[in-house]
């Protein structure tokens, strides 16, 4: 049955989708935290997506899931206030706080939701047309 | 005599699972909308069903099937029909990440893929009601 294949591609999808929205939901928890001890704020971690081959027989070209290939933290500096009496403020009385852009993480979210909906709708369609195509001939 | 009660069948029924196998590939294109370098693929329908159902002999290799030489031949079906059909679509909107699919357009695809998939379901449903009753008589 090869339509059994839609779910999972389409389950790898929605699993990598609700991991990418994971991430920007710990962004932007963090958007405002300010440099620990260490001297490093939070930084804003990013998923890459990579086409995962699946189906049978060692993966065929025709069916591609997808997966979280890596998450990558930005390495941009993270913006720097000036507020000596700030409790974390540095010698030079700056506090760095993390280098989370909230604009784009919600762009993000909006993309990432917007996907998972595509996904679930896609499941939804295969679901219908596999219960139609089970009660063949009644 | 079975071969002919059943050869209308047989026709829908290679076009369901050509419409199963297009319908997971649009499938693959629409989970793959956000990864990187992802190229979108779809099938030409139209020349997959004519080399499924195609009754003169077929070379392997351009179509993946069986030669059939001698009349008592079995024209074998591939393994995966319509494999051969897959076409890269072409960009309407070039995006950085060098992705092509098209959200709008694979949308669009999957729907009329499925509403297709239903039609040729009410044939075969058809079909076999029409044998059903020919079998039955009036009863």
């Amino acid at each position: 049955m090869s339509m059994m294949n839609i779910f999972n591609v389409a389950g790898s999808a929605v699993s990598a989708q609700s991991q990418r929205l994971n991430v920007v939901a710990s962004n932007l928890a963090n958007a405002d935290t300010v440099a620990g001890p260490d001297g490093s704020a939070y930084k804003a971690r990013q998923v890459t997506f990579q086409t995962q081959l699946m189906g049978t027989m060692g993966g065929d070209a025709a069916t591609a899931g997808v997966t979280v290939s890596n998450i990558s933290e930005d390495q941009t500096p993270g913006r720097r206030v000036h507020d000596p009496k700030h409790p974390s403020a540095d010698a030079e009385g700056y506090v760095t706080y993390s280098n989370v852009n909230a604009v784009e993480e919600m762009v993000n979210m909006i993309s990432a939701s917007r996907s998972y909906q595509n996904n679930v709708e896609v499941m939804n369609t295969a679901k219908s047309l596999l219960l139609k195509t089970l009660q063949m001939g009644n | 005599m079975l071969d002919r009660l059943t050869s209308s069948i047989d026709f829908h029924g290679q076009a369901l699972s050509l419409r199963a196998e297009r319908q997971r590939l649009i499938a693959s294109n629409i989970a793959n909308a956000d990864t990187p370098g992802y190229v979108s693929r779809d099938m030409n329908f139209a020349q997959a069903l004519k080399d499924a159902t195609g009754s003169q002999a077929l070379r392997v290799g351009t179509t993946g099937r069986l030669d059939t030489t001698q009349t008592g031949h079995i024209a074998g079906s591939g393994a995966t029909p319509g494999q051969a059909n897959l076409q890269y679509s072409s960009v309407s909107q070039t995006s950085l990440d060098n992705n092509s699919v098209d959200m709008d357009r694979e949308r669009a695809s999957f729907v009329d893929n499925a509403v297709k998939f239903e039609a040729t379901l009410r044939f075969i449903n058809g079909n076999v009601r029409t044998m059903l009753d020919a079998i039955k008589g009036q009863s």
